[in-house]
């Protein structure tokens, strides 16, 4: 028989402390949908999406139902489209309509792969990709894109970097009547993983499979109320306490992408281990590091909570999963978790000091809202910073600021649902336009001699 | 195949005529009955095999939930491997 204590933690988890699985996503390889035509690559694109994933929202609202856990998001993610559209050339906004129509027809919340890697240079199809995505982003609504721009092995394109600044700026204000929410669903990677379930940054890699189950999990909430048991642990016993309950969430996660899995026929590919957070009540990240012993999230320490919760979480998830992979850590989106709003309401939390926790956490500068008036060049310095933060310490960082297009400092933009909402954070006002301008690449960093 | 089910609130008569009913007439087999106070709280944990479900499982479980709707309390019915995989290594 179970044990009683086990089933009634389960059941809290769920229902007190907002325990859910994020998202399955079905990541869907198009390389064969390449075509020299691009109406009938749009075809194409149409018909395997549709094909492969039909069942998908079914199979988990069913997979819910039996398990009782509440699965918040189906997901596809495709090949970065930039390499199919280098076969067929043409408006690269075709494709991402395509894109659209399939989601809407399958009925997933998210889709995501509107992406180039151009870590090293731009091969044909990405540089007329990335300057469509401002247009493809205000002219779709569940259509995501991402940009990698960076890589340990590669170093910084900052071509790409400069770009970019333009392209997230040209994105807000294409969507300035609805809060700039293109921006919010544009990322700029550096070492971009390519199995990753989660948006706005999920593509389905050239080395994976042609079909494949992904599977974020969640959980913030439940850690937080972990922690609140122990008011007295020292820190050793803390990070104990975390690892269990990574377990615990984890090896949910494996048995839902298992199960989904099985049911579709398709692979299973990894769990993605990230504690999501959520704007609702208990479901924060920057409420754990507050219950560490932290007044808010922002303070002195906060680096060292978020490193040692970001460290326990992988080393709890691991074990419980025989795949995991994607981003995997603590997100540190400010938009979508009520405690990083409070304290970057409060003055608490900057952007400089996201920045520090960007080198600790799993992802990067996520979901910050920037005044309107600030210039390209600046985003664009912004992304270089963070892809260096990246490339450096061989870890994905990214960077998904929304500049408030007509607000300023004070303001603030509301999103809704997962992306919740958020003050305009200051930037720093002196200029990089000199550096941003140059161009060129910044070398790929020595991997030894690590100080 | 096995679920759990799962009733928490507070006690009255009855509640586990009731489930035991609805089971019953779903032909789930009830395999074990433990009832508990935690925290202040009524718990009942029921495992029932539904193997040979006579109705779908989302139908058996819409059922068991109503009756915790009709009587103020909190009834879920979840298959029993979430709770294999969340709590044994």
């Amino acid at each position: 028989m179970l044990d009683t204590r086990d089933i009634l933690e389960t059941i809290t988890m769920i229902q007190d402390e907002c325990l859910d699985v994020r998202t399955i996503t079905m990541g869907i390889s198009l390389l064969d949908c390449a075509d020299s035509d691009i109406d009938r690559c749009c075809d194409k694109v149409y018909d395997k999406i549709t094909r492969y994933a039909k069942d998908l929202v079914h199979t988990g609202e069913e997979i819910s139902r039996q398990y009782g856990i509440p699965i918040i998001n189906k997901r596809i993610s495709v090949t970065p489209i930039a390499m199919i559209h280098a076969s067929c050339g043409g408006d690269p906004v075709k494709l991402a309509l395509t894109l659209q129509r399939a989601a809407d027809a399958v009925g997933v919340n998210f889709i995501g792969g509107y992406s180039a890697l151009v870590q090293k240079g731009f091969a044909p199809g990405d540089l007329s990709l990335i300057r469509s995505i401002p247009e493809a982003l205000a002219r779709t609504s569940n259509v995501c894109s991402s940009v990698n721009v960076g890589s340990t092995k590669a170093g910084i394109n900052m071509d790409a970097v400069a770009m970019m600044g333009k392209v997230v700026r040209e994105t807000a204000q294409l969507t300035a009547d609805n809060d700039c929410i293109g921006a919010a669903k544009l990322v700029v990677f550096c070492n971009a993983p390519e199995d990753n379930p989660f948006m706005a940054g999920a593509f389905h890699g050239v080395g994976e499979a042609d079909c494949v189950i992904n599977v974020g999990v969640s959980g913030p909430g439940v850690v937080r109320a972990a922690l609140a048991k122990c008011p007295d642990c020292s820190i050793s016993e803390i990070a104990d306490v975390i690892k269990r309950t990574a377990f615990k969430i984890t090896r949910m996660g494996q048995l839902v992408g298992t199960e989904a899995s099985r049911r579709l026929g398709v692979p299973f590919g990894i769990v993605d281990l990230s504690l999501a957070p959520t704007p609702a009540i208990g479901d924060s990240v920057a409420h754990i590091l507050e219950e560490m012993g932290l007044e808010s999230c922002g303070a002195c320490g906060t680096t060292a909570c978020l490193a040692l919760l970001n460290d326990a979480v992988k080393k709890g998830g691991v074990m419980a999963s025989s795949r995991v992979g994607g981003l995997s850590g603590a997100f540190i989106p400010v938009s979508e978790d009520a405690g990083m709003i409070a304290a970057a309401e409060c003055g608490a939390l900057s952007i400089e000091k996201l920045e520090a926790m960007t080198a600790v956490c799993s992802v990067g500068l996520d979901m910050i809202v920037i005044p309107g008036e600030i210039p390209a060049e600046v985003i664009s310095a912004i992304i270089a910073d963070e892809a260096a933060i990246g490339m450096v310490n061989s870890k994905t960082t990214a960077v998904r600021v929304i500049p408030a297009i007509g607000k300023k400092e004070g303001e603030s933009l509301s999103f809704g649902g997962l992306l919740g909402y958020a003050p305009v954070m200051k930037v720093s006002g002196y200029s990089p336009a000199k550096f941003i301008s140059r161009g060129g690449q910044i070398p790929a960093p020595m991997q030894s001699l690590k100080n | 195949m096995k679920a759990v089910i799962t009733v928490i609130g507070k006690d009255m008569v009855g509640i586990l005529a009731r489930v035991s009913g609805v089971c019953a007439q779903a032909n789930a087999n009830v395999i074990e009955v433990t009832q508990s106070v935690m925290q202040d709280l009524f718990a009942m944990i029921m495992l029932v095999d539904i193997s040979s479900l006579s109705v779908d499982f989302d139908q058996f479980a819409t059922q068991v939930e109503a009756i915790g709707t009709e009587l103020s309390l909190s009834a879920h019915v979840m298959h029993e491997d979430i709770f294999n995989s969340m709590h044994r290594i």
